[in-house]
């Protein structure tokens, strides 16, 4: 059986359901996260498993132990929430050995375990500052060790980074995995940022409406999406419609599109090509075609947006940015192309 | 030109905007002025009876009688004793009833401000004949003695007490993040007793203070309930020493009024401290 098991969990309040069907399966030592649009059901799914809400039905197990309806306080978990909620009358050496100081650890355990969290934070001197004289990133930090100090069975985070700045985000970002790694603790993310979702985790579980959309590690999460929802939620997509002529081979608009994925839909429906930005290429060098006037070209640095339309239809391809690169101009005449198999088809 | 142009287009803009606030300067003035007129002259008056007690000559005299009077020393120290009683009475029933509106039952938030708003609707005088009917006769005959009579007193002091107790420490608890504290305590294994002990009281400190300091002064002030409970408390005694002399009454309503400033004063600096500025001042001290 899996560290943490969430079985068929069903959470309904007053007049919605906020969750459904919810089954995961989380190894000791994984890093999940979370990953949908707001009310899609994430954060109370997070919720249920530190106690703060209980399920209206379905089964959570931790370590072998049912913590359906254990108290939060009787749980063992670790918490971090976005808005930092470290006690402002504590020092940070108070706030991090908090924890163990009602499991009546000693005052030498103690100590010696808030010095080595405040170390692995990287803040070993702020230990008699208090939350105020910190900055958000520190705090954030500090929250982490806090959680981290009472040893929990899994450590849940929810949006940790969404209330700092872009660079502390991204440091953070890196420091979460480098001491998740360390640890080796099973970690829950929730996130509605796809990516931090794809850089820190083992496996993404992407939500939305309350229901779980697929499950899986970044790569596939990505390439491989299951449905509708995650191809558009996560990263940018190239929508071409069309009408399926045979097992892999779409009309479009006087273009031919073809895909190595097999076409699932029957013959004559009306479906749509999908295919990632960053597969397309200037020029018809690839095997399926997409001609039309630049809209916009939008330089990013390491890549360059290129919008191309042809009547109602639009496609946008990202073009890793090199010196040698020559620009395309709005309002010229372009061809993008991109392989077969790149793109694949669904249900328009 | 084009470049002197715009500072010549904000000059009469400028004049306007000064002359303005030159007037409204003037009229705030007069504003402090009327006022500080308005709440000083009977004060400044009492206070020239109060220094005032050997005819013409500035005298302590009346300080020191009353100071000296052991009916003085008695009676206040009652009143003090009551308003600690009644401090630590309207703190454990505001504090959690409070925070757990505050926590759990945000929709009942207004219900409960105006329960606790109803001892300015109802006259003090209708409270306590309201309270001498309950406890008068059957079941609870606590009106039989002094001391059961002081136990009522004390409550009914709580309940005045409410208004300014609720609004401290929901004013407290709003500047707190209670709903995130609460389960960042919980989820380090802190239960309710000591989530209310050791995060919520302590984030509070300043607003409890400011509500203790408000209902001391309510306590200690109060004359109605404690004339008619048959209570001797400072005010009842105040109330005595009007009827007899002249000096003395002035010479404890300067006192009074030093205290209440003085309290005022405590509070306004303890509103204004950090957290952790105690603390810190104790661990750099020792």
């Amino acid at each position: 059986m899996a560290f943490l098991v969430l079985e068929n969990i069903r959470k309904e309040f007053a007049n919605s359901t906020a969750v459904e069907e919810f089954d995961l399966a989380v190894e000791a030592g994984e890093f999940v996260s979370f990953l949908g649009p707001s009310g899609c059901g994430k954060t109370t799914t997070l919720r249920m498993i530190a106690g703060f809400e209980k399920p209206s039905s379905g089964r959570i197990v931790l370590g072998g132990r049912d913590i359906t309806n254990a108290r939060p306080n009787d749980r063992n978990v670790g918490m971090v929430f976005q808005q930092y909620a470290l006690f402002p009358n504590m020092t940070v050496g108070q706030n991090v050995g908090f924890g163990l100081k009602l499991k009546k650890a000693s005052r030498e355990d103690i100590d010696a375990r808030v010095q080595e969290l405040l170390e692995l934070i990287h803040l070993p001197d702020k230990g008699d500052a208090y939350p105020h004289e910190l900055s958000g990133g520190q705090q954030q930090r500090v929250a982490l060790a806090r959680a981290l100090a009472i040893r929990p069975q899994v450590l849940l985070l929810d949006e940790p980074l969404s209330a700092l700045d872009a660079k502390i985000r991204d440091e953070l970002r890196n420091e979460i995995r480098r001491i998740q790694r360390q640890l080796d603790i099973t970690t829950i993310y929730v996130t509605h940022d796809q990516e931090e979702a794809m850089a820190l985790s083992d496996r993404v579980v992407v939500m939305s409406r309350g229901v779980m959309e697929q499950v899986g590690p970044p790569f596939q999460i990505y390439n491989y999406p299951a449905t509708k929802f995650v191809a558009s939620f996560v990263g940018k997509l190239n929508q071409i419609p069309g009408t399926v002529v045979d097992r892999e081979t779409v009309q479009s608009n006087g273009n031919r599109l073809r895909t190595s994925t097999p076409i699932e839909e029957a013959v004559g429906a009306s479906v749509n090509v999908m295919v990632r930005p960053e597969e397309l290429d200037l020029g018809a060098g690839e095997e399926n075609h997409f001609s039309g006037t630049v809209e916009s070209v939008n330089f990013l640095g390491a890549i360059v947006r290129v919008r191309v339309e042809k009547g109602d239809e639009a496609v946008t391809a990202d073009l890793f940015n090199e010196r040698l690169l020559e620009l395309p101009a709005v309002g010229d005449a372009v061809t993008v192309s991109f392989p077969a198999h790149a793109c694949w088809v669904m249900k328009a | 030109m084009t470049v002197t142009a715009p500072p010549i287009e904000t000059v009469p803009i400028r004049v306007e905007t000064a002359k303005a606030s030159r007037g409204s300067k003037v009229f705030a003035w007069l504003i402090f002025f009327g006022a500080i007129f308005y709440f000083f002259t009977p004060l400044v008056a009492t206070g020239e009876r109060a220094f005032n007690a050997i005819g013409g000559a500035f005298s302590l005299e009346a300080f020191r009688r009353v100071l000296t009077d052991p009916q003085f020393i008695t009676t206040f120290t009652a009143s003090v004793i009551n308003a600690v009683a009644t401090i630590v009475v309207s703190l454990l029933i505001i504090v959690p009833t409070a925070y757990w509106v505050t926590l759990r039952l945000p929709r009942l938030r207004s219900v409960v401000e105006f329960i606790t708003l109803l001892p300015f609707v109802i006259p003090a005088v209708v409270l306590v004949f309201g309270l001498i009917r309950m406890y008068s006769g059957p079941p609870l005959l606590l009106l039989r003695t002094v001391g059961s009579s002081r136990i009522v007193l004390i409550c009914a002091y709580a309940a005045l007490s409410f208004p300014y107790m609720y609004r401290a420490v929901d004013n407290g608890l709003r500047a707190i993040n209670v709903r995130t504290l609460t389960e960042a305590a919980q989820s380090l294994g802190a239960g309710w007793a000591t989530i209310l002990w050791r995060v919520i009281f302590p984030n509070l400190r300043v607003a409890l203070l400011s509500g203790a300091l408000l209902t001391f002064a309510i306590v200690v002030g109060e004359l109605t309930i404690a004339l008619y409970l048959a209570q001797m408390t400072f005010p009842v005694y105040m109330a005595n020493l009007v009827r007899n002399f002249v000096a003395e009454p002035a010479a404890l309503t300067v006192m009074a009024f030093a205290m209440t400033w003085i309290a005022m004063g405590v509070i306004a600096y303890l509103s204004r401290l950090q957290p952790g500025t105690w603390s810190r001042r104790r661990r750099r001290g020792s």
